[in-house]
Parts: structure tokens; C-alpha cells; sequence
């Protein structure tokens, strides 16, 4: 088991490079996770030596892509602990991900509750499939308020769409209560984990949840693909989102017979080598010892959190007390964007700006925030520069 | 008078001096806090470039063949950014704004500011300063 960041940071080339003549300090996981060799290795590999399209030849290598590719597909599923494979849709991402839930669960007029803390991904879909949306509101230290939530729930509600972690606050929503609140009125309900997969190993048969949405490259895959896990009569009972290769079963001018699951919704060539990679990342991630990850990324938060808030002015948005990865802040006298700009000058990345969540930016009374978010290859010596420069920054502009 | 050409030149050669980033953004910032404001009737909606990150406001005045530009941001580092292209293109005549592609921005090492990533608003703020000399030039 990995359970030793100096070991770990060998395994993603990317971590030794220099930026701006410095060396990188990389702080915006929440964005995109980096990746490590065999992620790297796997994508060269597939396209040296096995790539052909897949599900349709006789031919040798197309057999061989064809059983990488599903190879995959088994892999996520053993890795989020499904109970069966067709019920891992791959799509291109969390976004495209709700979008279909969007599409082929839900029709005009259904009442949808997500919640203020939501990524654009999870709020624009509902509105493009024009449900009746209500917000669960948020509180002032960024949690979801559980006493909304249950006044807004009831045997109306058709889903509820909730993000598992916050990609700007940072908050690990109740996401267990959640659920047993809706299933006990017979409510389905769709997680986004695009930010809770890069810290924690999810369990959706454990959680119960009905959908859960999420991305590669957030867990340190290929970006351009990701996954829509669906329990398996939901998914049968929906009708397909894109029409094209690969998802039917019969074609004629009079009628179209479609596929079975999981190839009903994943209409066309697929991005192959990227998921082939996200393979080769989720192998990789099951290396990892996720409990020493989840301390030592916690470790690492205190500690920002500790030293960020000594500096004059600072405040921290989102002081939930589960939070993962995430200390987005705001500065008196600073904007986000020149500090990033300078950060950025000493080899540090973070995200500026209102991080997709606009509605969120509203409730919070602000522009946008500065976001350093952390992976487990991260380390407290980072941070400590990283809170150095910050003041640094700071003493320029301020 | 100085040309826009020349007003070029004079910017690459203060940022000649400078031997690393740190002083050449802090000269970028002193020019942010010094660059004389848009009077407050012009910071509205209607003045307002979009970026997605920091915002700008810019007006455009008539002065006889020449245009006249203020502006200002709410990041220090966009103002002063914005302060170096007002240096340069404002009382300058119209006609000249509009046909002269700046150089002197990836000259003096800032050209990611100009990148469609930076959503600083620069690059609209550009596009927007050659549109108003377009349109006062024509009149
Ligand atoms: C919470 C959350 N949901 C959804 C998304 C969208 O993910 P993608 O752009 O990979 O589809 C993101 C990515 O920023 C996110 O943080």
C-alpha cells in the first residue's frame, strides 16, 4: 500500500517540474488532478501497440482494445463497489453525466431540489430540462441546511441532486442522511462526486445513492471521460440520451431496437485510450492506502487553515466541519485574481474566480474567491511556501 | 505630442530595467493605484467589460480627431495593465487606434494576460478600445 508522500510524488513526473523558474507547487487538484506514470504509460502503450475501434471487429486488435476498454469498465465498478457493470455508463465526464440524468429521468415540470452549493454542471441541466427547481439553502459556515432540505422534501419531489463535496467550499455534505430522508418517501437521489472521488474511496452499494456522477480527471485520469453510475432498473427504465453507433441493436426506417445497458447510453466511438487510462488510474488508486490519505490531507487543511487565518484580512469561506481538500478564501484589500497572478509568478497554482458556482458567489456577498484545493501528494512544505508567498503577494498589493 | 509608437517604446524600455518579476509587478501595481479614475458616472453596466475573473470599465471621449480613454478595475493588477494601454492609445487620433496591433505587451513579457484563459476582461477591453476609434474615426 502507498502510504508515503515522498514515494508518491515520484509516481506523477509532472510534481518535479519547474514553473516560472520555480518549482511547482500545485494547489488546483480541484480542478484537475495531475497524473501519475502508469496513467501516462497506459495511454502511449494503447496506441503503440492495441488500438483499433472497439465492440465491432473481428479482428485481433479490436478484440484486444475492445476487452482493455471493458477491462476498465470492470475496474470502476470493483473500485465504487457496484453491483453490476452495465451499470457504469461511460460518458465524458460529470457533466455529461447529469446531463443525462437530466435528459432521460426527469421531463418538464418534475420538482428536482439541489441545493446552493452547486456547481453550474449540476444546476444547468435541470434547467435546460425546464423542472420545477428548488434550493436547498446553505448556511453561513457552508453547510447544507438540513432543516430546508426536509421542508422542501416530500412525496412530490421527483430526485434530489446534491453535490458530495463542495468544489468551493470544501463541505462533505450529510450525503447517508440524505438519502434515507429520501428514500423514505420513495425519492431517488443523484450524487455529483466529481470532488469527493479524489479524496475518499466511495461505496455507492454502501451509500445507497440511485445515480452518482463523476470525472477521471478530478482522480487522476484522463480528462475527456468519466462515469454515470446508475442502479440497474433505473437505468433500463430510461430511454436512451444519443443516437448513433454502438447503442442499438437494430436499425430500419420504421423502427429502432436499442442496445442493452450500459451501450443504450453510450452512443458512438468512445474516447478508448482514455478509458483504457482511467483503467490504469483506478489500479493505480487502489495502491493507495485511503486511510492515510484522508489523515494526511487532512493534516495538510488544519495546517492552511491554521496559518491562512493568522495573516491580517484573510477569511476563510467554508468552515464546515467535514471538509475535504478545499480552503477557499477572501482577502480584504485583495483581489483574487492579483493574487493568483502572483502566486503564480513563484511556481504556485491555484483557482481564482466564482469556481462554477455562481449562485454560491451570490450567498456569500462576493466576486470569486482564491481556492488552494489539495491532493494526497501534497505536502506540509508546500503549504508552508505557499502561505509565505501568500504574504508576500499581499504585502505587494496591499 | 508623443505617437503610439513611441509611447511603446518608452514602456519596453522602463521594463528593461527591471531584473525579475518582482519588481515589474510592482511596477504594474503602482501604476494601478496611480491611474486617474473613471469619473463614477461611467462605472456602470454600461461601461462594463467582461471578464469572468476581474472587471473593467471603460469610456471613450471625443477630443477634436483625437480619443480620449479612462477606465479602471477592480484587480489592482488588471488597472495596472489597463493603465499602460490608456498610456499608450488615449489622445491619440482615432484613426491611428484603430490600425495599430500592439506589440509592446508581449514585448515586455505579459502576453499571458492577453491569453483567452486570463479572463481578465484585457483582451475585450482591447477589442473594445478599437471599436470606439473605429466608430469615432468613421464619424
Ligand atoms: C462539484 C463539481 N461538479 C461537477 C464538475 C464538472 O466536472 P467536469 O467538468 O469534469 O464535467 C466539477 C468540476 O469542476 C465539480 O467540481
Amino acid at each position: 500500500m502507498k502510504n508515503n508522500v515522498t514515494d508518491i510524488r515520484k509516481d506523477f513526473p509532472i510534481l518535479s517540474t519547474q514553473v516560472n523558474g520555480k518549482p511547482l507547487i500545485y494547489f488546483d487538484n480541484g480542478a484537475s488532478a495531475q497524473k501519475p506514470q502508469a496513467v501516462i504509460d497506459s495511454i502511449t502503450k494503447y496506441y503503440s501497440s492495441m488500438h483499433a475501434n472497439i465492440h465491432r471487429g473481428v479482428h485481433t486488435l479490436s478484440q484486444q482494445a475492445t476487452q482493455a476498454y471493458e477491462d476498465a469498465r470492470e475496474a470502476v465498478k470493483k473500485y465504487i463497489n457496484a453491483e453490476h457493470s452495465e451499470e457504469i455508463i461511460i460518458t465524458r465526464g460529470t457533466t455529461e453525466s447529469i446531463n443525462l440524468v437530466a435528459h432521460s429521468f426527469v421531463k418538464k415540470g418534475d420538482e428536482v431540489i439541489i441545493s446552493g452549493m452547486e456547481h453550474h454542471s449540476n444546476i444547468v441541466p435541470w434547467q435546460l430540462a425546464e423542472v420545477n427547481l428548488k434550493v436547498v439553502k446553505v448556511k453561513d459556515n457552508g453547510e447544507l441546511d438540513m432543516e430546508d432540505f426536509k421542508s422542501k422534501l416530500s412525496k412530490n419531489t421527483k430526485l434530489v441532486a446534491i453535490t458530495h463535496v463542495s468544489n468551493t467550499l470544501g463541505t462533505i455534505n450529510p450525503v447517508a442522511e440524505i438519502i434515507a430522508l429520501a428514500h423514505a418517501l420513495g425519492v431517488k437521489v443523484l450524487l455529483d462526486g466529481a470532488q469527493a472521488v479524489p479524496h475518499m474511496k466511495v461505496d455507492v452499494q454502501k451509500l445507497d445513492c440511485d445515480f452518482y456522477a463523476f470525472s477521471a480527471h478530478k482522480m487522476y485520469g484522463p480528462t475527456g471521460i468519466g462515469i454515470l453510475y446508475g442502479k440497474k432498473d433505473l437505468l433500463n427504465a430510461m430511454p436512451p440520451y444519443q443516437g448513433g453507433g454502438d447503442m442499438i441493436k437494430h436499425v430500419t426506417f420504421e423502427k429502432t431496437t436499442y442496445n442493452d445497458l450500459p451501450h443504450k447510453f453510450e452512443a458512438g466511438t468512445p474516447a478508448i485510450s482514455e478509458g483504457i487510462a482511467l483503467g490504469a488510474a483506478v489500479e493505480y488508486l487502489n495502491k493507495i492506502d485511503w486511510d492515510w490519505a484522508a489523515k494526511h490531507e487532512e493534516e495538510l487543511l488544519a495546517y492552511a487553515t491554521e496559518e491562512i487565518k493568522k495573516i491580517e484580512g484573510v477569511k476563510v469561506i467554508g468552515e464546515a466541519k467535514h471538509k475535504a481538500g478545499v480552503l477557499s478564501f477572501v482577502v480584504e484589500g485583495a483581489h483574487h485574481y492579483d493574487i493568483g497572478t502572483l502566486l503564480d509568478q513563484m511556481g504556485i497554482a491555484i483557482r481564482t474566480g466564482h469556481h462554477c458556482t455562481e449562485p454560491l458567489m451570490h450567498r456569500f456577498d462576493i466576486s470569486g474567491t482564491a481556492r488552494a484545493s489539495f491532493a494526497f501528494y501534497n505536502t506540509k512544505e508546500e503549504v508552508k511556501i505557499f502561505i509565505d508567498a501568500l504574504k508576500r503577494s499581499l504585502k505587494m498589493l496591499r | 505630442m508623443t505617437t503610439i509608437n513611441e509611447n511603446e517604446k518608452e514602456i519596453i524600455e522602463d521594463f528593461a530595467l527591471f531584473s525579475d518579476w518582482e519588481d515589474k509587478y510592482e511596477y504594474i501595481i503602482s501604476l494601478g493605484k496611480e491611474l486617474p479614475l473613471i469619473s463614477d458616472q461611467y462605472k456602470n453596466e454600461d461601461h462594463l467589460v467582461r471578464g469572468c475573473q476581474s472587471r473593467v470599465w471603460l469610456h471613450a471621449e471625443k477630443k477634436g480627431e483625437n480619443i480620449v480613454f479612462t477606465a479602471d478595475s477592480d484587480a489592482i493588477i488588471t488597472k495596472g495593465l489597463i493603465a499602460l494601454l490608456v498610456k499608450v492609445f488615449s489622445d491619440q487620433p482615432a484613426k491611428e487606434v484603430a490600425k495599430t496591433d500592439l506589440a509592446f505587451i508581449d514585448t515586455i513579457g505579459l502576453r499571458e494576460h492577453l491569453s483567452p484563459n486570463r479572463s481578465n476582461g484585457l483582451v475585450s477591453m482591447i477589442q473594445k478600445m478599437k471599436n470606439y476609434a473605429v466608430a469615432f474615426s468613421a464619424k
